[in-house]
């Protein structure tokens, strides 16, 4: 046991092998029959705060996704988006991911289930290890675009205790128009959770009216609570109650 | 100068690879520091991409990981493999080749986390097309180390090298793994896990291995006396390999990941902390009887509150690794104070104390200013464990915040104090490595006080063997 041929095959690559079938491959086979959706299928139908994009800022949407279709466009702005929200570290501050416990699925939904997360741009998913800012996997709708512009130029301005860092680089050099990363990231933001169906309720912020009138924050959407409810992945019913 | 005459210990590689660690450290408390201003809503510097907070908090993370530790770590093996071999390592000029690629790996991370290329994998957010190089560096440094370890003469390793034989092989297949398969390969739940077992692995079977077999090699040095038990040594090595790489999933408790998976991260957890508590104690016992030391010499010093603070460290993940924990500390600065003091409070704090021993011997001089060197050790000391319990509590509170629905604009309100005494803290942690930095420069350019011996002066082969088992 203290010989290298030992150590080196047992402990170097036995127990990482057995470690990596445990918790990397038996986890992999639980999901191996779902399909991963490329970009391109997942554009195929934009958020509609996309198509409100191109009327709200027709001369920098052009000029971002000059003479491509409205899909071709937002599989280009969910790219761009996507490589906008790892590079500038947003998921170091925000998670995506509604965990089963602790007042999650109170404030962002039940819980998450495989089937968000098997697409391209969730390779690697960005699950997150720290929130200091909401959870977003199913934030798109919750805010307007408006509102999006507003706060991705200065979240302060929007939100006085918000310690988000400011992205002026997201705009035109007038300091209003979004340019293409900017139009990108709100395209992306709006696109996640847009994989569930929405309602009325959803596009307002509860949080934040909650925070403006110093008011406890109501579960907004009906929490399961029996047993057997937490095996299975919600279905809509089950989330958005009866329209 | 021939083969044969070569010195047993390549030095310039030690005191190199040592100065870029520092270099490369000093760049990631500064980053720490700034990011932690953005969170006080205060960004003092220029509102441009290449400065943007978040690009900076990735700056932080990745150069302690990579730059500091792994640069660190290199030179510690410089010193120690050839000298528990009794062999040298492969090639003189393989070490300068290492070194160069080493960190301008590095500086690359560098400079394209600046430019917002970074990659989703947390630890690892390397550029993907810097991946490759990784990888091609971390086969040159199993040629450049294994090939003393395989060639030596010695019939049993001294336990450090077991730690080695097996840190190195792990590197490089953690890298491969959380690098390229959930990059490439497989999307969602399936990459989930293996991002997991990334962050987990990289500490757990690159940091972790590497620490300790530093630590089983210079307290015994340091103390003059063998450690304590053999037997213990075996006990927590095998217990390292066995339990530590199960447990990766444990960083995403919660996430739909299938249960199975997380119940077994969190039973490993909780077993691996009794094989720790074994090397803890190994550590302690050895200690014991020299109490004085702690007076005496700074590096025992460091050693020793490392020792402490991993036994904490440890204790905690018993705990926190439960869901019942979890439901409040997941996601809060629980965390944040947790992964300071296994990074920082334990192998930095050992780092630091190795360099506090080996300094003076490299350069053939005294250290410069003791007073200097005492100071560094309370600041750095004294701001850590400032920043972990000022963390700890303020995690504990958000975490129960956020569990009673509180809204995060009331959460974030509530953290902004803790967050203040963050940043003092962090600014005692810089002042207390710029005194170690300072030390370490002016013992090379001004100190005129020599030291006794260079220890990696040249000897025969023989009597290099002789004297590497006599010492230990």
């Amino acid at each position: 046991m203290e010989r290298f041929s030992f150590v080196f095959l047992v402990a170097g690559l036995f127990f990482f092998a057995l470690a990596f079938a445990i918790s990397g491959l038996i986890p992999m086979l639980a999901v191996q029959d779902l399909d991963v959706r490329t970009i391109e299928q997942m554009a195929q139908q934009p958020p509609f705060e996309f198509t409100l994009l191109a009327e709200q800022y027709p001369v920098a949407y052009e000029k971002a996704f000059p003479g491509m279709s409205e899909t071709e466009a937002f599989a280009d702005a969910l790219r761009v988006g996507h490589k906008t929200y790892i590079g500038e570290a947003c998921w170091h501050c925000h998670s995506q991911q509604v965990r089963p416990w602790g007042g999650d699925e109170a404030r962002y939904g039940p819980k998450s289930f495989p089937e968000e997360y098997h697409n391209e741009l969730n390779m690697p998913p960005l699950w997150g290890t720290r929130r200091i800012g909401p959870d977003l996997i199913r934030r798109g709708g919750r805010q307007s675009n408006d509102w999006h512009v507003a706060h991705f130029y200065n979240p302060p301005d929007v939100n006085p205790s918000s310690v988000m860092p400011a992205y002026p680089w997201f705009y035109e050099d007038d300091g209003r128009t979004p340019n293409k990363t900017g139009l990108s990231i709100i395209a992306y933001v709006q696109w996640l959770g847009s994989w569930l169906p929405r309602n009325d309720e959803t596009v307002f912020d509860l949080e934040a009216i909650a925070a403006e009138y110093e008011a406890p924050v109501l579960p907004a959407l009906p929490i399961p609570t029996t047993e057997d409810e937490e095996l299975e992945e919600p279905s809509e019913e089950d989330f958005w109650g009866e329209e | 100068m021939t083969r044969n005459d070569a010195p047993l210990v390549h030095g310039a590689m030690v005191r190199w690879h040592l100065s870029t660690a520092m270099l490369w450290l000093c760049i990631s408390l500064l980053a720490g520091f700034f990011y932690s201003l953005q969170l006080l809503q205060h960004w003092p510097l220029p509102k441009i991409p290449v400065l943007s907070p978040g690009r900076i908090r990735l700056v932080h993370t990745n150069l302690i990981a990579f730059g500091f530790l792994t640069n660190a770590f290199f030179a510690m093996l410089y010193w120690t493999v050839p000298r528990l071999t009794g062999v040298r390592v492969a090639s003189r000029n393989l070490g300068w080749m290492i070194l160069v690629a080493w960190n301008a790996i590095i500086l690359a991370t560098y400079i394209g986390l600046h430019l917002g290329q970074a990659q989703a994998v947390e630890w690892g957010e390397t550029p993907v097309w810097i991946d490759p190089v990784v990888v091609v560096g971390a086969i040159l440094v199993w040629i450049q180390f294994y090939t003393p370890i395989v060639k030596t003469k010695e019939r049993s390793l001294y336990v450090s090298l077991w730690y080695f034989s097996a840190g190195f092989v792990w590197l490089g297949l953690t890298y491969i793994m959380g690098n390229f398969i959930p990059q490439y390969l497989v999307a969602g739940n399936a990459a989930g896990p293996l991002l997991g077992l990334y962050i987990h692995d990289l500490v757990g079977l690159w940091v972790t291995p590497m620490g300790w077999g530093m630590m089983y090699f210079f307290v015994p040095i340091i103390l003059r006396r063998p450690i304590w038990s053999h037997a213990l040594s075996l006990v927590g090595f095998w217990g390292l390999a066995f339990f530590y790489p199960l447990q990766g999933v444990h960083h995403f408790l919660g996430s739909p990941i299938p249960m199975f998976a997380q119940y077994s991260a969190v039973i490993s957890t909780i077993a691996i902390e009794i094989v720790v508590t074994t090397v803890v104690i190994n550590f302690f016992m050895t200690w014991k009887g020299t109490e004085g030391s702690l007076k005496r010499s700074i590096p025992i010093r460091w050693f020793w509150l490392g020792a402490l603070n991993y036994f904490i460290t440890c204790f905690q993940c018993a705990f926190q690794v439960t869901l019942t924990f979890q439901r409040v500390i997941h996601f809060t600065d629980w965390v944040v104070a947790h992964a300071h003091l296994v990074m920082f409070g334990v192998f930095s704090f050992w780092i630091f104390g190795m360099i506090e021993h080996l300094w003076p011997k490299l350069t053939g001089r005294e250290w410069w200013s003791p007073k200097l060197r005492s100071a560094s050790f309370w600041m750095t000391a004294g701001g850590l464990w400032g920043m972990f319990l000022t963390l700890t509590a303020g995690g504990l509170i958000e975490g129960f915040m956020a569990l009673n629905l509180v809204s995060r604009e009331v959460i974030l309100e509530t953290l902004r104090p803790f967050w203040i005494v963050r940043t003092t803290m962090g600014v005692a942690i810089i002042a207390g490595v710029g005194c170690l930095v300072t030390n370490m420069a002016m013992t090379v350019i001004a100190s005129r006080a020599a030291h006794a011996d260079l220890e990696y002066a040249p000897y025969e082969d023989d009597a290099a063997k002789e004297a590497s088992v006599g010492t230990v």
